[in-house]
């Protein structure tokens, strides 16, 4: 079985994860129905509008993905793809995937002119992590099982649950490739287990 | 340190909206139902291209009310359009926090020489355009994103293929262009010389690309989306037509899936009145919107 990771390819920022995963020499390719989800190792969310990528996907596909959750394949949701995972959204009752046990709260850091970028620090990665937030979602709760793994002005903005990894912020967006290789650290683990 | 309105925040945006619909809206109501649809963002404005083009009359920012009342209604992105160098209608928009502005030809010009400076602005910018160098004017002033011009309000998609037909072709002659040519190339398409060095540079265009004016079926989009479009904009094309609701999710559904005729058939299939479309030869040239 070779390393193969999707781009979930209905909307959004599809075209920059498949870039970083082809510049760390990784296949990957965009997925836009859920039978094209099969044999991969790994799947990244990615931003973009959540509502549009919702819809676009349609409960039989979030279905899917909810499976491959608990089967333990790795996610990776960066912003929009954040919001799909997240177990709760604030002042909103419809929920996605339900993949990792946080709440985020949609545009949190407000609308287009205080988007921003920044450097933070990222535990186990750096403490230059460049990341640009636009229009961001914020975690406000977390659950015992999950890991925070950078903070911006004290807001947690990266935890990770098991297999699932999201950040508030697009990675994706930078050069810096530190984040995409954490999550690649994150498929082979997994791959080492299922050949196990 | 924290650091808004750079280029990247700005055309970061616009990177996130990609293979999405952009819908004109009106009111506060149309702006949910085009949410509802899976649009990715609304912009907002007075009329719509199709009752500009019908009434006459000088077309103006909208009213910042109706903004106000369509932010209010939506979580998506708002976008409104302000006339072509007029500054100070982008103050305006800017103070009101919209998401986006579009500098727009459907609108009437306030400046008949000069566009906005966007780079004077924290707020992004789209502009339209017919060809390269137009594009990289506009992104030389500070645009953050693209889009065809097309001929807006007709319903009829045959300038827009046009403009982006052409403008493809002059970004793979850049990409190929040896050295001691792209000056001459930045001078007879009037391009900033600096912009043509990042297409080369980055192998593409260096900001998101949008296809406009006159997308009026689910297969115009998808049309749009093989000739190399990042996403639509739609303007009277959804609420000039019999049933906007099913028309909006057919659009989105085809921009998502432009490369498979199967979906494209189903999602076109009984979807009412289209909007009732303009040929282009009869229009006076003096209205044409897409020459300002």
């Amino acid at each position: 079985m070779t390393t193969e990771i999707g781009v979930l390819g209905l909307q959004g920022a599809v075209r920059e994860h498949l870039a970083a995963l082809s510049r760390l020499g990784i296949a990957a390719r965009a997925v836009k129905r859920s039978a094209e989800l099969d044999g991969l190792s790994g799947l990244i969310l990615p931003g973009g509008e959540s509502t549009a990528i919702s819809l676009l996907a349609g409960e039989g596909f979030l279905a899917r993905l909810r499976e491959m959750a608990d089967a333990g394949v790795p996610l990776f949701g960066t912003c929009a793809g954040m919001i799909l995972l997240a177990r709760e959204i604030a002042g909103q009752s419809i929920t996605y995937i339900q993949a990792i046990d946080i709440t985020v709260a949609r545009n949190a850091t407000g609308r287009q002119v205080d988007s921003f970028e920044t450097t933070l620090s990222v535990d186990g990665i750096g403490d230059d992590v460049p990341a640009v937030f636009i229009r961001a979602p914020y975690i406000t709760r977390m659950g015992p099982e999950v890991q925070p793994l950078a903070r911006h002005e004290g807001t947690v903005v990266m935890a990770q649950q098991g297999n699932v990894l999201v950040t508030s912020f697009h990675p994706e967006l930078t050069d810096d490739l530190r984040i995409h290789r954490y999550f690649l650290g994150m498929v082979e683990k997994y791959r080492q287990e299922v050949q196990q | 340190m924290v650091k808004k309105g750079t280029f990247r925040v700005k055309s970061g945006l616009a990177e996130m909206l990609k293979g999405g619909v952009i819908m004109d809206v009106t009111t506060a109501d149309q702006a949910k139902i085009a949410e509802k649809a899976g649009a990715v963002a609304v912009m907002a404005l007075e009329r719509v291209p199709a009752d500009i083009r019908a009434q006459g009359g000088v077309a103006r920012m909208a009213d910042p009310q109706k903004v106000k009342e369509i932010m209010a209604a939506v979580s998506i992105p708002v976008m409104a359009k302000v006339r072509i160098g007029h500054f100070v209608e982008a103050q305006i928009l800017q103070a009101l926090e919209v998401d986006y502005i579009d500098e727009s030809e459907v609108l009437t010009p306030a400046d008949p020489r000069f566009h906005i400076d966007k780079w004077a602005f924290t707020v992004p910018f789209v502009c339209g355009a017919r060809n390269l160098g137009e594009a990289c004017r506009r992104i030389g002033e500070g645009a953050a994103m693209i889009r065809t011009k097309g001929e807006p309000g007709t319903g009829n998609v045959v300038e827009a293929v046009k403009h982006m037909r052409l403008m493809q072709e002059q970004i793979r002659a850049v990409i190929a262009a040896p050295d001691d040519e792209l000056m001459r190339m930045a001078k007879e398409m009037s391009a900033p010389y600096e912009v043509l060095l990042l297409i080369r540079e980055q192998g593409r265009f260096p900001v998101v690309n949008f296809a406009a004016g006159g997308i009026a079926t689910p297969a115009d989009a998808a049309l749009m989306m093989q000739l190399g479009a990042d996403g639509i904009f739609v303007g009277s094309g959804i609420f000039k037509s019999g049933d906007p609701e099913k028309r909006a999710r057919a659009i989105v559904e085809a921009t998502t899936h432009y490369n498979d005729p199967k979906i494209l058939a189903e999602v076109s299939a009984g979807l009412g009145e289209a909007m009732s479309g303009i040929a282009i030869e009869e229009i006076p040239p003096h209205e044409m919107m897409q020459v300002r």
